[in-house]
């Protein structure tokens, strides 16, 4: 590296100059604004479409702006197809995986962390492990054991594999490892017993960890597709992506305009939610690099 | 539980030993009780939902076990390697897996670029950074499902707005995922679109650790803009691209929702994956042949790792 710095290179262009500088800066919002507006304009697209009437949906050539306005394809996604159900069972899903993420997984996390244990190093290693595992490799044997525990299409079924996961201990055993060990030992002093120390002086510590890893899973979960298909059978578990994919492939999968209005249902919340928690969120993207 | 954990401490101490060393072990005992306890929900889980299927998938793929042994899986025969040789001879899984290696050894270099021009982008600004980063992220929250309804309507031929941009420019937009050759790299773009804002961050974050003094230096030595970027910032930043190579084929690897919202796997298999695959499978029933699969899956994803780490590992 160094002996390529030393190398003399000649100078190509003035851009160190101020004036080129504040001329190139210009240009590089203007690049930035147009890839950002590329990022943004399916959503946009999304939502005015998704108060388009049918036929304007399916106009040629497409419509940018809604001619006429109509809520009709959400009172449909609401009255007539279950979509208040399925907010449901993916709101109960997300926040109980999410709960269990977070409990178990600062558990764990504590405990290679801060404790000393015969076999803590294995269990890191197995857990760590699995981070690698593809989902597609577990599914078949899993819907066997669901099977077997009468558990498909119940909520349990949905939310039991997904309750405890590598990542959880990952992220609250790097944030325990930073915090120092002298408030383990003040409070031993004071006579605090282990579990104790855990919970009213450590754990209360890790609010950022908590946070990010909190919402980590919480739109992991919301946005899970592959085992909510297999093990909700009836209309009546589905989760909002199982319902969406299945009319997207079924008879629904002409209704353009109520498709878009159920994208919008599903994307909307997490949107405004991941708007309201981004810097943790960010942050967390920086720490694991796993979304 | 708090006084189940000290009781010990009110015990009185046997005889012999020193105290300190005693009182040390009685510690570390009590530590260890501590530490199992805490661990024990998350290892019961984790090993009946975790880690025990992906031990009873790799048995299962040397059984001929099916969707109706489900009640006895204990009592399917044993079929040997039949299972991969199968899979090797079918047709379609060999289609498949070009496919999957195709969206892989193509989305994960376009999205990495991307990613890598939005992440030089925002860390050559000042303003409205945070206000970029956001907006490049947005989609990466989003369900894929979603997009996937989304991008479906975007690319319509006649109704979607991607034709109806390319023909005020004068281009007649095809039938992108109508036709086979343009289906598998119009769910590409679509992946890259979606999944870049993961390793923007991640390589924005690389980016503000290669050293102000360092790039300062090969300025003075007159060096350009392209040539510090290409010999300086590059090289430091080999282990966070490293990084996001390897989570990013990982993830495509297994890519799903997409074709399956988008095309249904068409036209003409053209975007079925691997994943898909299994998961068709598993719906006929098959489970044993889904299991082998979903190993070769497993394998494939463990070999890339490796490959990128020895490509891309940090030069001697």
């Amino acid at each position: 590296m160094t002996t390529t710095i030393e190398t003399p290179a000649p100078v190509r262009d003035g851009e160190t100059t101020g004036g080129t500088d504040r001329r190139s800066s210009r240009w590089l919002y203007v690049v930035l604004a147009v890839g950002l507006l590329v990022m943004a304009l399916p959503f946009v697209w999304m939502v005015l479409s998704s108060v388009k009437p049918e036929a304007e949906v399916r106009s040629i050539p497409p419509t940018w702006l809604p001619e006429t306005y109509t809520l009709e394809n959400y009172r449909e996604l609401f009255d007539r197809l279950s979509f208040p159900t399925y907010f449901f069972n993916s709101t109960v899903v997300a926040v109980v995986v999410t709960a269990g993420n977070l409990v178990f997984g600062s558990m764990l996390g504590y405990a290679l962390a801060k404790l000393e244990f015969r076999g803590k190093r294995v269990v890191f290693a197995l857990v760590l492990g699995t981070l690698m595992v593809p989902g597609m490799v577990t599914f078949v044997p899993l819907f066997v054991l669901v099977s077997n525990m009468g558990l498909t299409n119940t909520f349990p079924g949905l939310i039991l594999p997904y309750l405890v996961g590598p990542l959880g201990v990952f992220l609250m055993r790097q944030y325990f490892l930073g915090l120092p060990d002298e408030l383990i030992q003040a409070a031993r002093v004071d006579g605090a017993g282990e579990l104790r120390i855990f919970w009213s002086v450590m754990l209360p510590l890790t609010g950022p960890a908590l946070a990010t890893l909190g919402i980590l899973t919480f739109l992991t979960s919301w946005n899970n597709f592959l085992w909510p298909l297999v093990v909700a059978q009836t209309e009546d578990m589905y989760t909002l992506p199982v319902a969406l994919a299945l009319y997207a492939v079924g008879q629904n999968a002409t209704q353009y305009g109520l498709l878009l209005a159920g994208a919008v249902v599903v994307v909307v919340p997490v949107i405004v939610l991941f708007l309201a928690v981004q810097r943790y969120f960010v942050q967390g993207i920086a720490m694991t690099g796993i979304k | 539980m708090t006084t189940a954990t000290t009781a010990p401490a009110s015990r009185p101490a046997p005889t012999g030993g020193s105290p300190a060393r005693r009182r040390r072990s009685l510690l570390q005992r009590r530590q260890a009780r501590t530490a199992w306890l805490l661990a024990l929900p998350f290892l019961l889980l984790f090993a009946a939902f975790t880690a025990g299927p992906v031990f009873a998938s790799l048995l299962m793929s040397f059984t001929d076990m099916r969707s109706t042994d489900v009640r006895t899986p204990f009592a399917v025969d044993l079929a040997a390697f039949d299972n991969y040789t199968a899979l090797f001879q079918d047709a379609l899984f060999r289609k498949v897996a070009v496919n999957t290696a195709i969206f892989v050894l193509v989305g994960v270099p376009l999205t990495m670029v991307l990613a890598l021009a939005a992440a030089v982008g925002l860390n050559n600004i000042t303003r409205l950074r945070a206000f970029f980063r956001l907006g490049y992220y947005l989609p990466v929250v989003t369900s894929i499902v979603a997009v996937s309804v989304v991008w479906r309507f975007l690319l319509q031929p006649d109704t979607g707005p991607i034709n109806q941009l390319l023909g005020a420019v004068g281009i007649g937009g095809p039938d992108w995922l109508g036709d086979p050759s343009l289906a598998l790299p119009s769910i590409i773009a679509m992946a890259a679109w979606r999944n870049l804002g993961t390793l923007m961050v991640i390589f924005l974050a690389g980016l503000q650790t290669v050293p102000r003094e360092l790039l300062e230096a090969a300025e003075v030595d007159g060096a350009g803009r392209w040539q510090r970027f290409r010999h300086v910032t590059l090289p430091l930043l080999r282990p966070t691209l490293l990084f996001g190579a390897v989570i990013t084929g990982i993830g495509y690897l297994q890519f799903f929702e997409e074709p399956f919202v988008m095309t249904n796997g068409g036209p003409l298999n053209a975007t079925r994956s691997v994943s898909y695959y299994i998961y068709d499978q598993f719906s006929f029933g098959n489970y044993g042949y889904a299991a082998a699969a979903s190993y070769v899956l497993f394998v494939a994803i463990v070999v890339l790792t490796a490959i990128q780490f020895r490509v891309l590992r940090p030069k001697a």
